[in-house]
């Protein structure tokens, strides 16, 4: 089975809009038979880069712009690619920090790629910034087909 | 989201419901470092929120760091798994003092 479109949404790259984004990927999660544990985690993931993208791609950059996000699945994996707008950046140059050190803010790489199995920026078509490939493994079948 | 600060049992009570995320988290930050002000303990009930970020986490954090530099008591109470779950990412759940509801965080020691 190849990968299948799920869902596509186009919102302004603002707070206000991550909320609408969070309930298309928990639904999207949970029509694949994910449950709520499982959803919640690739939402946070979601969250997060979608988060990262407005604060520091838009709003630090002064510049506007959208956040586009695609859902797609197959047989074991949901995956969510999230495009923006902003200026590029060297993606060898992203990092998560040392949790060991206990202070506000540096969460959202860690988050991002524990959550997930794959994390991985892609090269953007023509006129995007940043494309970032957040896959996760769906929860194995049962033997009646259906995911505990 | 919805935020209320109540005094209580010589502690102030910031409840908080809803989902804390980048759109929200100001609001968190807001009315825990407002209640650290008056210099006493402060208990955050958490038992409504269903959805935590880090940018809510980070307002948490920051109320923690300006109540340990008060010596002031700074309980997170009532925490659902949920949210409970991106502290325990966060590796914050050794750091924090939680308690399972806020009548049992009033009846402690500040």
């Amino acid at each position: 089975m190849g990968s299948c479109a799920m869902a596509v949404l186009r919102v302004p790259g603002k707070p206000e809009s991550l909320r609408l984004i969070r309930a298309v990927v928990r639904e999207a999660a949970l029509s694949r038979g994910a449950d709520a544990a499982w959803a919640h985690d690739l939402v946070l993931a979601v969250d997060e880069a979608c988060q990262n993208v407005v604060r520091h791609g838009y709003a630090e950059a002064g510049i506007t712009g959208d956040l586009l996000i695609e859902v797609a699945a197959d047989a074991e994996n949901l995956c969510v690619h999230v495009t923006d707008f902003a200026h590029p950046l060297d993606p060898a140059t992203i990092r998560s920090r040392d949790l060991n050190d206990v202070r506000p803010g540096g969460l959202g790489v860690y988050l991002m790629r524990t959550l997930t199995d794959e994390c991985v920026w892609e090269a953007p078509p023509p006129g995007a910034g940043n494309v970032l490939r957040l896959g996760k493994r769906l929860p194995p079948r049962d033997e009646k087909g259906e995911r505990p | 989201m919805t935020v209320s600060i109540s005094d209580r049992g010589g502690a102030r009570v910031v409840t908080l419901s809803g989902e804390i995320d980048l759109q929200t988290s100001p609001q968190v930050r807001e009315a825990v470092l407002d209640s650290l002000r008056q210099g006493g303990a402060v208990v955050v009930d958490m038992g409504g929120i269903v959805y935590i970020d880090s940018s809510g986490v980070a307002s948490l954090v920051e109320g923690f760091q300006v109540a340990r530099r008060q010596g002031a008591a700074f309980i997170l109470a009532a925490v659902s798994p949920a949210a409970m779950r991106v502290l325990q990412l966060a590796r914050l759940d050794k750091v924090f003092t939680f308690q399972p509801d806020v009548e049992t965080a009033l009846a402690g020691e500040f």
